[in-house]
């Protein structure tokens, strides 16, 4: 059974440059394990690199149960020339909770 | 007497941030100080021009609507204010509230200038500087260069408000700076207090975007809600002289401030969180926590604070050509099909005038113009905007794409409403250098009543 990133945490985007942040914090433990586990840096880049993004890096803070993506390239060239209607990539949060990984009771 | 406990509250997190909170913060509050930060990353070289136009001008635009609405309560309740709205002319900001703050009702209060953190004449004398983007020479982007500005520390505050000054303009500081700056002045810490640093620098942090600490930018209806959204206050932080630190917001205001909130503002605009590099320290952040002491209110642990760097970063604003853009709806009955056959129609007329682009962009609005996928793997909806963006050198040829977006009214596919010509837009694009330390001198001026 898969499962949305968007049912086990939230998220929000940050721009610098032509770079986007955007973290993943799990509702709970067992949310966590599962993102820690599955929503990886290369799954990540896989739902991102239509937009020219790459490469990603990813950090754990697992006391607050939370991810941080840096996704380098995201945002068309940079916040002050990009032509993207968004620029700032602060939509960028949504796109990343709509990513299904496999869910509780597979890959342990 | 110094005090064991300062309260500092955040009155504005951007240029054009809500002013009705920051009001709110200063009248129930119950601060020492308040600090409004309104410098993006490019707004300081629109500035930088404004200034070259009429020397007088060249501050954040909204600078005397604010400061009408705060100041008189501010200074009303000793209530010490500090804010970066001198943008590329902090002087002329403090000239300017002056001018009006008599009839605002402040006929007495003492204003102090933070100024050298222009560097363009630096930057000029060393072209061999790398770019932190792509590691190329400075020396490309000096004949287009607008502005250039070294993001200054908490230090030049904290020497602000040790003129006994009741207010503190300044141009580019650091965003967390604005926030440390008081803590600096109010408890003397020194810049080998790391872990003290760290912790104003984190609360600093936290507050420099004001409500997106306090529940906005996270409410998702139905599964993340945010009580009273429409009244949300600001955020504040009680800080000790021993560097603990409690995060709330205005009391009776809308909003929430809890350990969700915190995390996701603790990530905002942040990369690896053991680094994170201002003038002031290396903010080791991954070790943070968060606790809730009561409703409204968490407490910050864990920060560490690394020393400071050697160097500053400079932020270089330079010109990158014209943007020209335009939308046009359609709905009903194979709306996207006659979305798809107007774009096709705008860029063949674009071609017929031998205009050329260094970039197109083309959205289908209600489709795929935020996450930018793939518009055939959508399902069609009841209605749709086209929108076509494109960067050029060329003023002419930019705005030729919004005045042919628009002409879609009249010649374009049947049905086509709701058309806008956004025209076309300088672009300002900023890229950063690190200089030494050194080489920046910066001073507090005294703005004197004339």
């Amino acid at each position: 059974m898969s499962v949305r990133v968007y049912d086990l945490a939230h998220a929000r985007a940050g721009d610098k440059g032509n770079t986007s942040n955007i973290s993943v914090t799990a509702y709970d433990q067992a949310g966590f394990d599962v993102l820690r586990r599955e929503l990886t840096a290369e799954v990540v880049l896989a739902h991102f690199r239509h937009l020219g993004a790459g490469p990603v890096r990813r950090y754990e803070l697992p006391q607050l149960r939370a991810l941080n993506f840096v996704i380098e390239n995201a945002l068309g060239g940079g916040v002050t020339r990009s032509l993207a209607i968004d620029p700032h990539g602060k939509s960028l949060s949504a796109l990343m909770l709509t990513i299904a990984v496999p869910g509780h009771n597979e890959g342990a | 007497m110094a005090k064991d406990r300062i309260r500092i509250g955040c009155g504005a997190g951007f240029a054009d941030d809500r002013i009705p909170p920051g009001v709110e913060i200063v009248e129930k509050g119950d601060l020492d100080y308040l600090a409004m930060e309104c410098l993006a990353e490019r707004t300081i070289a629109r500035e930088t021009l404004d200034k070259k136009k009429d020397p007088t001008k060249g501050y954040t635009p909204v600078l005397l609507e604010r400061m009408e609405a705060i100041l008189p309560p501010a200074l009303k309740r000793g209530i010490k204010v500090v804010t970066n709205m001198g943008a590329a002319n902090p002087m002329g900001a403090a000239q300017a509230v002056r001018q009006h703050a008599k009839a605002w009702g402040c006929p007495d209060y003492r204003c102090a200038v933070v100024v050298g953190d222009e560097v363009s004449d630096l930057m000029r004398q060393h072209p061999e500087l790398a770019l932190m983007e792509d590691g190329a020479p400075l020396e490309s982007l000096l004949p287009k260069m607008a502005s250039a500005n070294a993001y200054l520390g908490a230090d030049v505050v904290a020497r602000g408000f040790a003129t006994g000054a009741d207010l503190v303009i300044t141009g580019r500081v650091a965003d967390p700076a604005l926030f440390l700056g008081p803590m600096l002045h109010a408890f003397g810490w020194s810049y080998d207090d790391y872990d003290r640093l760290a912790r104003g620098t984190l609360a600093g942090h936290l507050l420099e975007c004001s409500g997106q600490l306090t529940g906005g930018c996270f409410a998702d209806p139905g599964k993340k809600e945010v009580e009273d959204l429409a009244g949300l206050g600001y955020p504040l932080a009680d800080v000790w002289a021993d560097g603990r630190v409690e995060v709330s917001k205005t009391p009776g205001s809308g909003g929430r401030l809890d350990v969700a909130t915190c995390t996701e503002q603790l990530l905002y605009e942040m990369h690896d969180p053991s680094a994170y590099i201002t003038p002031d320290c290396v903010l080791d952040a991954s070790g943070v926590t968060f606790e809730q002491v009561a409703r409204d209110r968490v407490a910050l642990h864990g920060a560490k604070g690394k020393p400071r760097t050697p160097t500053l970063k400079v932020v270089v604003g330079y010109f990158d050509g014209y943007m020209g853009s335009g939308e046009m709806g359609f709905a009903g009955v194979n709306a996207v099909a006659r979305a798809k056959l107007g774009i096709e129609v705008v860029k063949e007329r674009l071609r017929r005038r031998g205009l050329t682009y260094e970039e197109m962009r083309i959205d289908l609005i209600g489709m795929n113009s935020l996450h930018a996928n793939d518009w055939n793997a959508v399902p069609e909806p009841y209605e749709v905007r086209l929108r076509i963006a494109a960067r050029t050198p060329d003023k002419k040829a930019a705005e030729a794409v919004g005045a042919e977006v628009r002409s879609l009214h009249m010649q374009g596919p049947t049905g086509a409403g709701g058309g806008i010509n956004f025209g076309a837009k300088q672009i300002l694009a900023v890229k950063s250098v690190l200089i030494p330390r050194a080489w920046v001198t910066p001073e507090i001026v005294m703005e004197q009543a004339a």
